[in-house]
């Protein structure tokens, strides 16, 4: 059988980077092919060349028997090929119906809207997508939109359905009914492209996997011949084991972190203690809590009730800048908006919190000078990838982005921290590497509460687990053979 | 009474048309802040049309062009060159100003703004509807331009809610983005839609000059531009909306009229400011509830 989707020795260059470099690709008509590589690899490039955002340089596309070149997005959808992107391409304002409607040429040019309702209710039941057709977008969950972006898909005939990262902001169930969707799609005939860093739902899903590594195919392979450290090595050339914290394999300091009955909006009494060397991992499914316990405890929230000690001082009412001065230091999970100004380069963003201080500057004035050259070596040290400190903050990949915050946080040799999704977005080596920062600041003497939906992550580098739920710790333990069934109890208990 | 609610429909139909040429553009994401400028010269160019051609049709046709070529500059500078949509819709306001009263003294050798004197755009009935006693001659016999701002509000809501362009538009205001990957090109829909925008303002401009006044005075919009712009506002982007916020600033003006003729010592400046103040306390009372199109002043980020 002729294949539904061919790339051949497809070549694509940014100046003198080889973003794509010989590249070939296929897909048939109910399969599921599973693209991986880290950030930078060229897999979103691979895809912006067949969905016709960029022209490719060299190689050949063919799809559905006839061969693509220099097409537009328009040709691309037209073809059957339909591209659900990461940040999903929905208008809140707007209902599902008219989100479906939205620029398909088969909708027509009168719109007959209760007549396309009726439709979308059938497609959705078939295939278990459950969407209210006349819903807001505004209103549903994200995973619920993403199941709008795969019936403007389906409805619109298409034939190849590429998913840009489609796990990584939903909660577990979510992804599970996900994959399920992906499967009946599949036994529809509809051929898929499952872009993502996610080894574990690669292996549950996908048929094949190809693998991109600096732009070159690294390794094609049967999901079924393949174990999990095959593909992560194929991925990074190397094999990254995630580290490892023994628990209690280092003396404790005094309790640098208290938190008493803390009270706030969407957070019931919490209580516990983080003490120096030790690393308090926050487990649990995004949405219960986490983000108001961080912000709370960050200053940028205000707080009901109990009482916060950042390094035996009340911290409870106190500002930001009061807080950092006491050592505190916030790593967001938001780092686009909470923890980066994108628009300004990544010497004002290492600078933002310390104008103040040396080397950035004194009481009255900035030194830039001194605040560069401070630049260039913690750029080198955290392994910021830029042209210079005067590179704008936007533009750098989401790794480098998170790079700069963890400079600029860390580099001030907080008591406590506080980091909320910090590996969110990043790919195994990124990962590992805010896992290590973190593991150095433990060893250094830091108390850290580590909030993270990876559980993975959080068995890796914790002292001690808490599971977050329904805006309460539901539990905590020593992580020392944790029961792995008892923490998944406590994060669906209450879970939203 | 029937008198005072004619008045009312009198005022607030010019004001209508440029509100509803307003929606076009805020909808899709640009704010109309130059209305006032697209009113003043359709107003302009109606009557010099008029006068020219001695034809009426063809006045109003100029009116429709002048607009549209006043909505296509600030399309260029605010869409295409993604100039700041405020200082670019104030910048036409004033430079229309100047250059209609300017052609006005040039046009005429003398350096006293020119005289003209056009008849009034006839008051058509409709045959029938127009006999019954009271609301008859109320709603059913205007002059031309008022039937059209009718059929413009219902083919507006239509074109908005139920066609494929009007959808993109929505969206384009909402966000281009998403637009632009559906495979459509918010720039361009963008420039269509301010470019209309002028041109259905212009035409607002021109029931000022040719159905209410017969000439064209400097600066003779005298804020009703600013007042479309409130009343879409209030009327939270919906041409019906826009309709009844207009007919309220209408009855407040006529009314201050009806004041004025008893002899009522009230300031007329003060009664000016009513239909603003009316403005001011809607606005703040929806609050957040008035939604704006939320990529509306964004600049396009794609150029394409």
């Amino acid at each position: 059988m002729a294949a539904l989707l061919e790339m051949r020795g497809i070549v694509r260059l940014f100046g003198d980077v080889r973003a794509n470099d010989g590249i070939d690709l296929f897909v048939h008509s109910g399969e599921i092919l599973g693209l991986l590589g880290e950030n930078g690899s060229g897999k979103s490039t691979l895809m912006k060349l067949l969905y016709g955002m960029l022209p490719p340089d060299a190689g050949d596309i063919r799809f559905d028997g006839a061969q693509l070149k220099g097409h537009t997005p328009f040709d691309a959808i037209s073809a059957g090929i339909a591209m659900i992107h990461q940040h999903f391409m929905l208008i809140e304002a707007m209902t599902v119906t008219e989100n479906i409607l939205l620029g398909w040429p088969g909708a027509g040019q009168i719109l007959r809207q209760k007549h396309m309702a009726a439709h979308i209710r059938d497609m959705s039941q078939r295939f278990g997508l459950d969407l209210d057709p006349d819903a807001k977008i505004s209103s549903l969950s994200l995973g619920r939109r993403q199941r709008v972006e795969i019936l403007k898909a389906i409805l619109r005939d298409a034939k190849l359905l590429i998913l840009d990262e489609p796990t990584s902001n939903l909660a577990p169930s979510e992804v599970r009914e996900l994959l399920d969707i992906m499967r009946r799609l599949k036994s529809e005939g509809k051929g898929i492209v499952f872009i993502s860093h996610k080894l574990p739902e690669v292996l549950d899903v996908c048929d094949r996997v190809v693998v991109l590594r600096a732009g070159k195919l690294a390794g094609a392979a049967a999901v079924a011949d393949v174990s999990r450290n095959d593909l992560a090595e194929m991925m990074v050339g190397r094999t990254v084991p995630m580290p490892q914290v023994e628990a209690g394999d280092q003396a404790r300091g005094p309790q640098q972190l208290s938190v008493r009955g803390l009270k706030a909006a969407g957070l019931e009494a919490i209580t516990f203690d983080v003490r120096a060397g030790e690393i308090l991992g926050l487990a649990g499914v995004d949405g219960n809590g986490q983000l108001e316990l961080a912000e709370s405890l960050a200053g940028l929230r205000s707080i009901a009730d109990g009482s916060v000690l950042i390094c035996g001082q009340d911290a409870t009412t106190t500002s930001v800048a009061e807080r950092v001065r006491l050592g505190l230091a916030y790593l967001p999970a938001d780092r686009s908006h909470t923890a980066l100004v994108k628009s300004m380069t990544v010497l004002d963003n290492l600078m933002l919190r310390d104008t103040m201080r040396p080397p950035y500057g004194s009481a009255a004035l900035l030194t830039p000078a001194a605040g560069r050259a401070e630049a260039k070596v913690l750029m080198a040290e955290y392994d910021v990838r830029a042209p210079g400190p005067e590179s704008v903050v936007g533009r750098l990949s989401g790794g480098n982005q998170q790079k700069v915050v963890i400079a600029r946080e860390l580099a001030r040799k907080p008591q406590v921290v506080v980091a909320h999704q910090a590996t969110w977005g990043l790919d195994p080596g990124a990962t590992r590497f805010v896992l290590d920062q973190m593991i150095a600041l433990r060893r250094e003497g830091a108390a850290i509460l580590y909030i993270s939906s990876e559980l993975e992550e959080i068995l890796s580098i914790s002292d001690r687990i808490a599971v977050m739920a329904g805006g309460s710790f539901a539990g905590i333990v020593p992580n020392r053979n944790v029961d792995l069934r008892q923490i998944g109890l406590w994060m669906s208990g209450r879970a939203a | 009474m029937i008198e005072f609610l004619a008045a009312t429909i009198r005022i607030a139909t010019p004001i209508l048309l440029a509100g509803l040429g307003g929606i076009l553009s805020e909808r899709a994401g640009v704010f109309a802040v130059g209305l006032e400028g697209m009113m003043l010269v359709g107003a302009f160019a109606a009557t010099i049309g008029t006068w020219g051609t001695d034809n009426s049709l063809v006045g109003l046709l100029i009116a429709l062009l002048g607009g549209g070529a006043t909505g296509l500059v600030v399309a260029l500078v605010a869409v295409r060159y993604r100039a700041d949509n405020m200082v670019t819709g104030l910048a036409v306001n004033i430079v229309a100003l100047g250059l209609t009263s300017y052609l006005m003294r040039i046009l005429a050798s003398s350096g006293k703004p020119l005289a003209i004197h056009n008849a009034l755009l006839p008051v058509l009935p409709i045959p029938v509807l127009s006999d019954i006693p009271g609301i008859g001659p109320l709603l059913f016999a205007h002059p031309p331009l008022t039937y059209l701002t009718v059929l413009l509000c219902i083919g507006f809501t239509l074109l908005l809610n139920r066609t494929q362009i009007g959808l993109t538009l929505r969206a384009t205001g909402e966000n281009p983005e998403v637009v632009y990957a559906s495979g459509l090109n918010p720039l361009r829909i963008r420039m269509l839609a301010v470019t209309a925008c002028g041109a259905v303002a212009g035409l607002g401009g021109a029931v000022l000059s040719m159905q209410q006044v017969g000439t064209f005075t400097d600066g003779m919009t005298s804020g009703r531009g600013y007042l479309a712009l409130a009343a879409l506002i209030v009327g939270r982007w919906s041409p019906w909306g826009a309709a009844a916020a207009c007919l309220v600033f209408g009855a407040a003006e006529a009314f201050e009229l009806r004041l004025q003729g008893f002899g009522i010592p009230v300031s007329s400046y003060v009664m000016q400011m009513v239909p603003y103040l009316i403005g001011l306390a809607v606005l703040s009372s929806l609050g957040q509830n008035a939604r704006m199109p939320a990529a509306i002043g964004q600049p396009l980020t794609r150029d394409r």
